[in-house]
């Protein structure tokens, strides 16, 4: 048990990534036997982020550094930078480490029947297996170079599993636009890690905060990954790529790249509070992500009112819920130099930014899920085109009824939780504001309900008599979404004490993450 | 297909491409080198055989479902070879000073000791076999497809 403890940040990261190269190999043994290793690979990976998410919260801040002696000894005697790659496990980093489990074990189970049939299924679950590497790497590392490569591997596996039905001339398009954007944004980061380590000859994330000068390079190098990392999520005015990805993406992945999206926003707060934490303008900063999260709300919920592309639609519904995360983040930013009122309503507002993270991506992941059952069944994802789907398909339609309540804010559901701590919140800062993220509420309901309306109601069609409902694996899939959907819902205050309370900590309060690495230096 | 000058030269230069290639992943971990810089070369050879003879006879003797399983080996290889240092840590250079093909190598660059970086060595040797057969996939499916065929599953 200790041993597992000590080694769980290698090994969550590790043993998918045998997985993945094992994959092609087991598959010759037959579809059954690389179900069951896909399975026990994530499912044991899944039981190691609970230990290690028990471990982070009583005991706090776990360092991993690869190769060294002992695991906790990030400087080795006498030197006074750390030369080796180390992970570093905080609150902020394990909450990560929770959504994209959870999410990814809930897209695997639905993906086993889901492509059923299909070619090429080897390299999919590898390159989804790569996926999850790439997104828990860069939420554990605490390596700037690190971080490049895993954003690396995570864009390039989300790139392929986007463009994975290569025989759809869209998918293709997606996956391209994808590489594209990832290909840009991870050249103005590794620019920017250029940058920093010529001046201080430091890649740890630690050691950079511990020498920050903040000089007009070190603004420079702010300037890029912050754009960098905005473009990544979809963040408005970089979101265009977002609409045509996500839409292409087969259903067990489109979560999932959502998540790789979300690991991105991780990236960015981690970047502004703990590399750049104590030195820069926090107030100008804060308002530019308020004013990126208020554009993203809006323009993303007015674009995504008038498509009949099911998953188009919930695509722009994804930049608009981003849009409330970078909109409590960012109202914590803006007040975090004033003690008064971050205690009043600064952090509460970041509670419900981060928050709103886990909360997002399960209700948008289990939406994209009943999306892609839609298609999987009727094959089609024009809503003009569907209808009386309710008939035949009952769970998807209550899955779907959920997730849009969720989205919605409805209570009690947990996107009601995160939203009204963020509208609270922001009613202090901001009366404005608060209004707007209401309004783009009140919008999301009507567009979601729409489409509930011409998708499962109404009279049976003709064409549609036949269409029977998915598969078991995939109403697990969902399942386990909901399920933690409603749990979330009734229980928001354990979740926000456990798990978004430390990430928050973590996110404010730097130094403990710079002494864990630093403390020891002479 | 080219010339037969060309063929013949290629046929010739294969051998040297070759060695240069394995020769960068032998010595990667104390020379300039490595095993990506090694196995980009041999592919590059492959590259070369396939401008020279043309995809369609490459192709017969050179499978990509072939090479996916030698570059899958080689990352387990790897990955195998850092999972061995969990005792310590994850990575750890557990070989470093014991006595590999007899007497322990010093460390650090020096002349006639090949094995002198602990499990370098070796992980170069695993990375080199990836990139290789990878890179080597990865210039046959190219030809493939702008020969318009499709890959084999």
């Amino acid at each position: 048990m200790d041993y597992l403890v000590t080694h769980s940040p290698a090994l969550i990261v590790a043993l998918p990534l045998l997985a993945a190269f094992a994959i092609p190999l087991i598959s010759r043994l037959g579809p059954r036997v690389r179900a069951v290793l896909c399975l026990a690979v994530l499912g044991l990976v899944a039981a190691l982020v609970a230990i290690l998410a028990v471990d982070v919260h009583a005991v706090g801040i776990r360092l991993y550094t690869f190769g060294a002696t002992a695991p906790e000894m990030a400087l080795p005697g006498g030197y006074m930078v750390p030369v080796r790659i180390m992970f570093e496990v905080d609150g902020m980093s394990i909450f990560m480490g929770i959504v994209i489990t959870t999410v990814a074990v809930a897209s695997l189970i639905y993906s086993l029947q889901f492509l059923n049939g299909q070619t090429g299924q080897a390299r999919f679950y590898s390159l989804m297996m790569l996926l999850y590497v790439g997104m828990m790497g860069l939420a554990f590392t605490g390596d700037m170079f690190n971080m490049f490569v895993f954003l690396e591997i995570a864009s390039i596996a989300g790139t392929g599993l986007a463009a994975y039905r290569t025989n759809m001339a869209d998918a293709v398009e997606g996956g391209f636009k994808y590489i594209v954007i990832s290909a840009v944004s991870a050249l103005m980061v590794l620019l920017a890690i250029g940058i920093l380590y010529a001046q201080y000859n430091v890649l740890s994330i630690a050691a950079l905060a511990h020498y920050m000068q903040y000089t007009t390079l070190d603004m420079m190098a702010l300037g890029l990954l912050a754009g960098a990392f905005v473009m990544k999520l979809a963040g408005v005015p970089l979101h265009m790529w977002a609409p045509d990805t996500y839409t292409v993406a087969p259903a067990g992945t489109t979560p999932m790249i959502l998540a790789a999206s979300y690991t991105s926003m991780y990236a960015l707060y981690r970047i502004t509070f703990t590399l750049y934490g104590g030195h820069i303008d926090t107030a100008a900063i804060g308002w530019i992500v308020i004013i990126v999260g208020v554009l993203s709300m809006f323009v993303g919920v007015m674009m995504a009112v008038h498509q009949t592309d099911i998953k188009r639609m919930m695509a722009y519904h994804a930049i608009s819920q981003g849009g409330y995360m970078l909109l409590g983040v960012g109202v914590g930013l803006a007040v975090i130099a004033d003690p008064v009122a971050l205690a009043n309503y600064g952090r509460d507002a970041m509670n419900g930014g981060i928050f709103h993270i886990i909360n997002h991506v399960f209700y948008k992941a289990m939406l994209f899920m009943t999306a892609e059952a839609i298609f999987f069944r009727v094959g089609t994802r024009d809503t003009n085109k569907m209808g009386g789907l309710a008939r035949n398909m009952k769970w998807t339609a209550i899955f779907y009824a959920i997730g849009a309540l969720a989205i919605s804010g409805i209570p009690p559901f947990n996107g009601f939780a995160s939203k009204l701590l963020i509208y609270q919140t922001v009613l202090s800062f901001n009366p404005v504001l608060s209004v707007i993220a209401m309004f783009v509420s009140l919008v999301t309901l009507a567009s979601f309900a729409k489409v509930f309306y011409s998708a499962f109601t109404g009279p049976e069609m003709p064409g549609y008599k036949e269409v029977r409902e998915v598969p078991k694996s995939m109403l697990i899939g969902m399942g386990i979404l909901a399920a933690c959907i409603i749990l979330f819902g009734i229980f928001p205050g354990l979740i926000v004490d456990t798990i978004v309370a430390p990430a928050t900590e973590a996110l404010i309060n730097q130094a403990p993450y710079i002494n864990a690495v630093m403390g020891a230096a002479p | 297909m080219l010339s037969r000058i060309v063929r013949t030269v290629s046929n010739q230069l294969i051998v040297f491409v070759l060695i240069f290639g394995l020769y960068l992943i032998m010595h990667g971990h104390d020379s300039p080198g490595g095993g990506f810089q090694g196995g980009a070369v041999v592919a590059s050879g492959v590259a070369m055989l396939l401008v020279a003879f043309g995809s369609g006879e490459i192709i017969q003797w050179l499978h990509v479902r072939r090479l996916t399983v030698v570059a899958c080996i080689g990352a387990l290889v790897f990955i195998a070879i850092a999972f061995a240092g969990t005792g310590t840590t994850f990575f750890y250079n557990f070989l470093l000073g014991t006595p590999i093909f007899g007497g322990v190598p010093p460390p650090g660059p020096g002349h006639g000791h090949v094995w002198s970086g602990g499990i370098i060595p070796l992980m170069e040797i695993a990375i080199g076999f990836i990139v290789m057969a990878g890179l080597s996939a990865v210039v046959l499916a190219m030809a493939r497809f702008s020969g318009g065929k499709e890959i084999e599953e």
